[in-house]
């Protein structure tokens, strides 16, 4: 990890519009990738840890979506700016994306060769069959076995953890700058989620990719990830470094998600803790600090005013009224 | 506490579901779901079931509830074989063996009301004269239930769409508890839920059985979930059980390679320990289920396997620290 930031996300708001008002998906995220990085993002189911990486490469479907406000500067140019024609030389080139369902993302009709050399030749300047001899090189890295015969074949015929290879090949086909993994390993089993989060971790070190994590397990990101940002409700609460977030977590989400995982390696004899109620809905958000339903330090200034972002000495920040003054705004 | 009466005993059940290739054809081939697999529950204690997807996990318990008819072996619920028990018969023991279902979503019917869908269980034995409950007391029940498990009493005219992930998974659990069951079997009851919901959940179920004297087949395939709930775990391996011991003993010395494997592959939410643990990464995939080894199922990614192992199959036997373990490691064969 390197001190230059090649990507900085300010601000960021993605609203859809629905039938019963506005969702704020992400409303207000803001963060620095640096060179090299692996940043987790972890949350809960609608906390908008998708939302946020699909606007970053500008996918969002609009309408009903739209991007309300922020800039995603890459390399110092706004990717929400740019027109479309510009971005698709990045998207898939220079930040290329791998999900969480590797059936769904691949397509079914077409062999993976196919896929595969297409997304080779678009962004690089090689002819087909130098693409296939980078393709099956890249299918050898992610660990396929006998890639000049795998390669011909067709999705089904690859079992989960393979497809998932198979996409994280073509994710770092065209050595991208930025690799976002949208929850690669929660549909796979603990065997194979251990083999796939090795080959990630050594292959983005070897080819220098940062990487933007987003996934709901705990587990994952204390393995895998330099720094850290939860998200709660469209926001993010807390950042920090890895390290730091689980020994001295500051917000009481944190706080409480760190808490109410069973762990492997302790005996929980009572009861374990819980965060009592329900992530809120987002639709139409008061401005006040969404969790505060939930929280067990909650103060008055909680249900008025969201609170604004406190910086503390280590670098860790987090959006809380137990360390905010009331005069700040946010 | 368990108090050491066996409530359910398993006995070399084994479930194959045969493939057909065309419409007439008959079935050359089966599916070895769960291919011989013993193991015993105590009143009072939780028995987790771990492993990964498609080692059997799920059709043994349905296996057990005789969802589905076992190809081979014996299921005892308070003595009763409930594989040959008459229809009849096996009515009246379900009343002490329910089910919660993984996905909250589709286990509950859309067409019918919270308190519809908890009373359904108890007007079906009513129905069928095992038990007599008047109106007013099925409704009384109802409501006793939902507040038990955490939902209020106002909500029973809803439906289930109107309720989130863990609120569902809750009627789930009320529906169980409709009959007092003694035996309840948990598929997979937290695994769609987020980790705030699913803490929750998980302190539910242990309260329930605290005042209600429950006894669990817990199944997850999350070895921390396992750690949490269980009093003794079982591991299964593509249709067997790998190794069966109490739940601290087995993850403070695991003894069987695939079980050792499992636990060195559960990431601990703790960047410190991480860094610093060793991983055992099984190389390939879980093989099929379609066809019976000579030898041992888990020989072909068995880090410490011997030529033995790929000609005889090992028993699961009880090993001096307690631990029952099918491995040659530990004894040796016949």
């Amino acid at each position: 990890m390197s001190d230059e930031v090649i990507l900085q996300v300010q601000d960021l708001k993605t609203y859809f519009v629905v039938d019963e008002g506005t969702v704020k998906a992400v409303d207000g995220v803001s963060f620095d990738l640096h060179t090299g990085e692996t940043l987790g993002i972890v949350g809960e189911s609608g906390s908008g840890k998708s939302v946020t990486n699909l606007s970053i490469i500008n996918l969002i479907p609009t309408p009903p979506g739209r991007i309300a406000g922020g800039k995603v500067l890459f390399h110092g140019k706004d990717l929400l700016q740019m027109p479309q024609s510009e971005i698709r030389e990045i998207r898939g080139n220079k930040i290329s994306m791998i999900f969480q369902d590797p059936m769904t993302s691949l397509n079914p009709f077409l062999r993976i060769s196919t896929q595969m050399i297409e997304t080779i030749v678009l962004h690089q300047k090689l002819s087909k069959e130098e693409a296939k001899a980078k393709a099956i090189e890249m299918l050898k890295l992610a660990g396929i076995p006998a890639p000049e015969k795998r390669i011909d074949q067709y999705p089904h015929q690859f079992s989960g953890g393979m497809r998932q290879r198979v996409m994280i090949a073509m994710g770092l086909s065209c050595n991208p700058e930025i690799l976002i993994a949208d929850e690669p390993t929660s549909a796979l089993d603990v065997t194979i989620q251990a083999q796939i989060l090795e080959l990630m971790q050594e292959l983005t070190r070897k080819l220098g990719t940062a990487v933007i994590l987003i996934t709901h397990s705990l587990g994952v990101v204390a393995g895998m990830c330099d720094t850290i940002c939860v998200m709660y409700a469209g926001r993010i609460v807390e950042r920090g470094r890895t390290e730091e977030i689980f020994e001295s977590p500051r917000h009481p989400y944190t706080m409480g998600l760190i808490r109410s995982v069973p762990r492997l390696d302790q005996e929980t004899k009572n009861r374990l803790y819980s965060i009592p109620g329900q992530p809120p809905n987002v639709i139409d958000l008061p401005d006040c600090c969404p969790f505060y339903p939930r929280c067990d330090k909650v103060k008055d200034i909680c249900k008025k005013k969201y609170p604004p972002v406190v910086q503390f000495e280590n670098g860790q920040s987090a959006s809380c009224w137990l360390y905010a003054k009331e005069g700040q705004n946010a | 506490m368990p108090d050491h009466k066996t409530l359910l005993d398993v006995r070399g059940l084994k479930m194959h579901f045969p493939i057909k290739s065309g419409l007439f054809s008959r079935a050359k081939n089966f599916i070895y779901a769960v291919d011989g697999v013993d193991f015993q529950v105590k009143k009072g204690e939780t028995l987790g079931l771990v492993g990964e997807s498609g080692c059997g996990k799920s059709t043994t318990a349905r296996a057990v509830a005789q969802l589905y008819k076992p190809t081979a072996g014996e299921v005892f619920l308070n003595d009763i074989d409930l594989t040959k028990a008459p229809k009849k018969e096996l009515l009246a023991a379900r009343k002490n063996m329910q089910m919660v279902f993984q996905d909250p979503y589709a286990s509950l019917n859309p067409r019918m009301t919270s308190g519809d869908i908890i009373a359904e269980p108890i007007r079906i034995f009513k129905k069928n004269g095992l038990i007599e409950m008047s109106k007013q007391d099925l409704d009384d029940r109802v409501e006793q239930l939902m507040e038990k498990v955490g939902l209020s009493r106002f909500f029973k005219n809803r439906y289930p769409h109107e309720f989130s992930g863990g609120q569902r998974q809750r009627i789930g659990i009320a529906r169980a508890l409709a009959l007092n069951p003694e035996l309840m079997l948990c598929d997979e009851p937290v695994s769609a839920l987020d980790v705030s919901i699913q803490s929750q959940i998980l302190n539910l179920f242990k309260d329930l059985q605290d005042e209600f004297g429950l006894t669990y087949l817990f199944i997850a395939h999350d070895l921390s979930v396992i750690k949490y709930i269980s009093t003794r775990v079982a591991v299964m391996y593509l249709g067997l059980i790998v190794e069966i011991a109490d739940a601290n003993d087995l993850y403070k010395k695991p003894m069987h390679p695939y079980t050792e494997a499992l636990l060195s592959a559960a990431p601990i939410p703790d960047p410190k320990i991480e860094a610093k643990r060793h991983r055992i990464i099984l190389t390939g995939d879980v093989p099929s289920p379609d066809k019976q080894r000579p030898g041992c199922n888990f020989y072909d990614r068995c880090p410490k396997r011997m030529d033995i192992c790929k000609s005889s199959r090992p028993k699961l036997k009880e090993t001096e620290s307690g631990h029952q373990v099918s491995c040659f490691l530990y004894h040796k064969p016949e």
